[in-house]
C-alpha cells in the first residue's frame, strides 16, 4: 500500500504532469505528420529524457508514443497517408469513409478505441507482469539464454516476409553488440585501437540514426506527389461511439487481445498488430464485402489493436529485458541509463517504480481523449506544416541530441552511418527490427551463453538439463524448423 | 537504390570472413574452451552461411533483378541535391563544429539543407537562424549541453 502511495505521489507530481502534457502534444504532432513515426518520437525524446528523473523520463515516452499511435490515424483519414506505420493497415478504409462524408465517425472510432485498447493492454500488463516476474526469479542462465534466443527467433519469423533477410539483420545487430570491452572476458573486441569504441557503439546514437535520420533520408528522396487535404468540416467525433461499442463488442475484445499478444512478442509491434487485426476482422466479419469501401468495423478492431500492442510490448521489456517492439528497445536503453535495469528484481526491489509505470499508462490513455480531440480539431493546421522545413530542423535536433549524450561528435558519426545503413537495408527488404533487437540483446545473449557453457563444461546437452530451459529450447527450435516444414507440407499437399 | 541480393551476399561474405579471421587473434582463456572469440566467431559463421544463401537467391533472380537499379529519385537532381545536402551538412557538423563553433556551422548547414529541400531563400534564412537559436537555447542554456563555441569562444556566455 505504501508503495502505491509513493507511486501516486511520483505520477501526480506537478512537474511529471507537465512533462506528460508536453510529451503528449509532441506525440500528437509527430504522429499526425506523415513520415514521422512513434519510434522516431521516442528516439527524439531520449536526449531530453537523459536529463530527467526516471519516472518523468518514462512518462514522456509512454505519453508521446500512445498519442502518436492514435494521431497516425488523422492524416490517414484526411490525406490517405498514414501518419505512422501502425495506421497503414486501415488508411484506405478511413479515407474511403471520409469520401463518404463519415470523417467524424472514422476519427472518433480511431480515438475512442485507441484509448480503450491502450487501457486493455495496460490491464494485461498489470496482471501478467508481476506473475511472470515471480516465475522469472527462478531462471538461471540456461533459461535466459533460450528466452533471448526465442525472442530473437520470433522477431525474424514475424517481421520479415523473407526470414533470411531478417536473419542477416539480426546477425549485423549482434556483431555491432560485440564491439568494445563489454563482454564476459572484458577483452577489447573490434576496437582497432580507438578509445571511443572501447565502450561499444552507443545504443542511443544508433537508434536515433536508424529511426529518425533514415526517415529524413526517405523524405529527402521521396518522389511521390504531394497529397491534398480533404477540406470538410469536422463535427463532433464522439457521436455514435456508444452505438459502435454495442454493435462490435466481440471485435473490440478480439482487437485488444490480438494487439496485446502481438505487442508482447519480441520484434512485432503496433504496425504488425494492426495488419493482423484488420485481416482477422475481415475474415470473421458478417459483412466482409464492405471492407475497403469505408466500413468502420475494421477500424474499430485494428485501431484498438495497435494501441494495446504498445502496452503489451512493455511486458517482456520490463520482466525479462527483452523488448516487444522497437519503441521498447529504446526504452530498455533508457531504463539502463536511469539505473532501473529491467528484470524480475525490478518488481521486488523498487515496486513503487513499477506501480508508477502502470499509473503512467492509465493516465496517458485517459489524457488521450481530450488531447486527441484537440488534435483532431487542429488537424488541418498540423497537416499544413511544411515538411521540407520541418525535416532539416529535425536533423539538427538529432545531431545536437546525439551529441548531448556523451558530448562527442564521434556519436554523430555513428548516427549518420546507422541512418544511411538502415535506409539502404530497408529499401532492399532487410527489416530493421531484428537488427535493433540484436544490438539490445547481444550482450545478454552472449553473457548467458558463455556462463551456461562454463556451467555445463561445454556440453550443449546441458542447455536442456532443466525442465523450463528444455521447454524453452524446444519452443525455440520449433520456431526455427516448423515454418519451413509446414511450407513444404503445404506445397506437397497442393501439388 | 535497389541492389541485387547477390551483391549484398558478396559484401556480407567478405565481412563474415574478415570477422572470422580477426577473432583468431583474440586472447584465449587458459583452462577454458570458451573465450571472447567464441560468440563473434559463431555469428560470423552464421553470417557466412546467410551470405552464401543470398548469393544463390540473387543469381537465381538475375535477369529480372539487375545488379544495381537506380530508383526514380536518382534521375531527379532536386532529390539528389536534398540527399547530398543532408549528408554533407551532417559531415560538416562532425568535422567543423568543434573548431568553428555551433552557432556558425549549424545555421549554415541548416540553411543549405532548407534550400536543397525546396524552401524559399527568405524562409531558409529565417528558419535557419531562429531554429539554431531555439535549439541552442534549449540544449546549451536549459539542458547545459556544452555545445562548442569554436572561434566565438571570446564571446561565450
Amino acid at each position: 500500500m505504501h508503495d502505491i502511495g509513493l507511486a501516486l505521489q511520483m505520477v501526480f507530481d506537478p512537474y511529471n504532469l507537465w512533462v506528460m502534457f508536453a510529451a503528449s502534444l509532441f506525440g500528437l504532432f509527430v504522429g499526425a505528420v506523415p513520415g514521422l513515426t512513434a519510434t522516431m518520437a521516442t528516439a527524439l525524446l531520449v536526449p531530453v529524457t537523459f536529463f530527467m528523473a526516471p519516472i518523468p523520463a518514462i512518462a514522456a515516452i509512454v505519453s508521446a508514443t500512445a498519442m502518436a499511435i492514435f494521431a497516425g490515424d488523422v492524416p490517414g483519414c484526411l490525406l490517405r497517408m498514414p501518419g505512422t506505420p501502425a495506421s497503414a493497415a486501415y488508411t484506405d478504409e478511413a479515407y474511403a469513409m471520409t469520401r463518404k462524408g463519415q470523417t467524424e465517425l472514422a476519427l472518433g472510432a480511431g480515438l475512442v478505441f485507441s484509448a480503450i485498447g491502450g487501457l486493455f493492454g495496460t490491464g494485461v500488463l498489470i496482471v501478467s507482469a508481476p506473475a511472470l516476474a515471480d516465475f522469472a526469479l527462478r531462471f538461471s542462465s540456461f533459461e535466459y539464454f533460450w528466452l533471448v534466443l526465442l525472442g530473437l527467433s520470433c522477431a525474424i519469423v514475424i517481421t520479415s516476409e523473407r526470414p533470411l533477410k531478417g536473419m542477416v539483420s539480426l546477425m549485423l545487430g549482434l556483431l555491432v553488440a560485440c564491439v568494445g570491452l563489454g563482454n564476459p572476458a572484458g577483452f577489447p573486441r573490434f576496437t582497432f585501437g580507438s578509445t571511443e569504441l572501447m565502450g561499444g557503439i552507443g545504443l542511443i546514437p544508433m537508434m536515433i540514426g536508424m529511426f529518425a535520420v533514415s526517415e529524413i533520408i526517405r523524405f529527402a528522396v521521396d518522389t511521390s506527389p504531394q497529397m491534398l487535404i480533404v477540406d470538410q468540416p469536422i463535427g463532433n467525433v464522439f457521436n455514435g461511439m456508444w452505438t459502435l461499442t454495442k454493435r462490435y463488442p466481440m471485435q473490440i475484445l478480439r482487437g485488444n487481445v490480438v494487439g496485446t499478444l502481438v505487442g508482447a512478442l519480441p520484434g512485432a509491434g503496433a504496425d504488425i498488430a494492426a495488419w493482423m487485426s484488420y485481416a482477422i476482422s475481415k475474415k470473421f466479419s458478417k459483412e466482409p464485402e464492405k471492407f475497403g469501401t469505408g466500413h468502420v468495423e475494421g477500424i474499430v478492431e485494428s485501431g484498438s489493436a495497435n494501441n494495446s500492442a504498445l502496452a503489451g510490448a512493455w511486458i517482456p521489456a520490463l520482466v525479462f529485458g527483452i523488448p516487444g517492439d522497437s519503441i521498447t528497445a529504446i526504452v530498455i536503453g533508457v531504463l539502463y541509463m536511469k539505473n532501473m535495469n529491467p528484470g524480475p528484481t525490478l518488481f521486488t526491489q523498487n515496486p513503487q517504480n513499477i506501480y508508477a509505470v502502470y499509473l503512467l499508462f492509465i493516465v496517458a490513455n485517459i489524457l488521450m481523449i481530450p488531447l486527441g480531440w484537440l488534435c483532431i480539431k487542429a488537424a488541418k493546421q498540423i497537416l499544413r506544416v511544411p515538411r521540407n522545413v520541418l525535416m532539416p530542423l529535425i536533423l539538427l535536433f538529432c545531431i545536437v541530441g546525439t551529441f548531448a549524450i556523451n558530448n562527442t561528435v564521434f556519436d554523430v558519426g555513428v548516427m549518420l552511418i546507422a541512418g544511411v545503413v538502415a535506409y539502404v537495408l530497408e529499401e532492399n527488404g532487410f527489416p530493421s527490427a531484428p537488427a535493433i533487437l540484436g544490438v539490445v540483446l547481444g550482450g545478454m545473449l552472449e553473457e548467458n551463453f558463455i556462463s551456461s557453457m562454463i556451467k555445463s563444461d561445454g556440453n550443449l546437452l546441458g542447455f536442456f538439463s532443466r525442465p523450463i530451459a528444455a521447454s524453452l529450447g524446444a519452443l525455440t527450435l520449433s520456431a526455427w524448423f516448423l515454418p519451413p516444414v509446414i511450407r513444404r507440407l503445404r506445397r506437397l499437399a497442393g501439388a | 537504390m535497389k541492389i541485387n541480393d547477390a551483391v549484398f551476399g558478396v559484401v556480407l561474405l567478405a565481412l563474415g570472413i574478415a570477422v572470422l579471421w580477426h577473432v583468431q587473434a583474440f586472447a584465449k582463456i587458459p583452462g577454458q574452451n570458451v573465450g571472447p572469440a567464441l560468440f563473434p566467431g559463431s555469428i560470423a559463421g552464421g553470417l557466412i552461411v546467410c551470405a552464401m544463401l543470398l548469393i544463390v537467391s540473387g543469381i537465381r533472380s538475375r535477369p529480372r533483378a539487375p545488379w544495381f537499379e537506380g530508383l526514380p529519385w536518382i534521375r531527379s537532381w532536386r532529390h539528389v541535391a536534398a540527399f547530398a545536402a543532408l549528408l554533407l551538412a551532417t559531415i560538416a557538423y562532425i568535422l567543423f563544429s568543434t573548431s568553428v563553433g555551433f552557432l556558425i556551422v549549424a545555421p549554415l548547414g541548416l540553411a543549405a539543407m532548407l534550400v536543397a529541400f525546396g524552401a524559399g531563400r527568405g524562409t531558409a534564412m529565417a528558419v535557419a537562424i531562429v531554429g539554431t537559436i531555439v535549439i541552442w537555447y534549449a540544449f546549451y542554456k536549459l539542458l547545459r549541453v556544452p555545445l562548442p563555441w569554436g572561434v566565438l569562444e571570446r564571446f561565450a556566455f
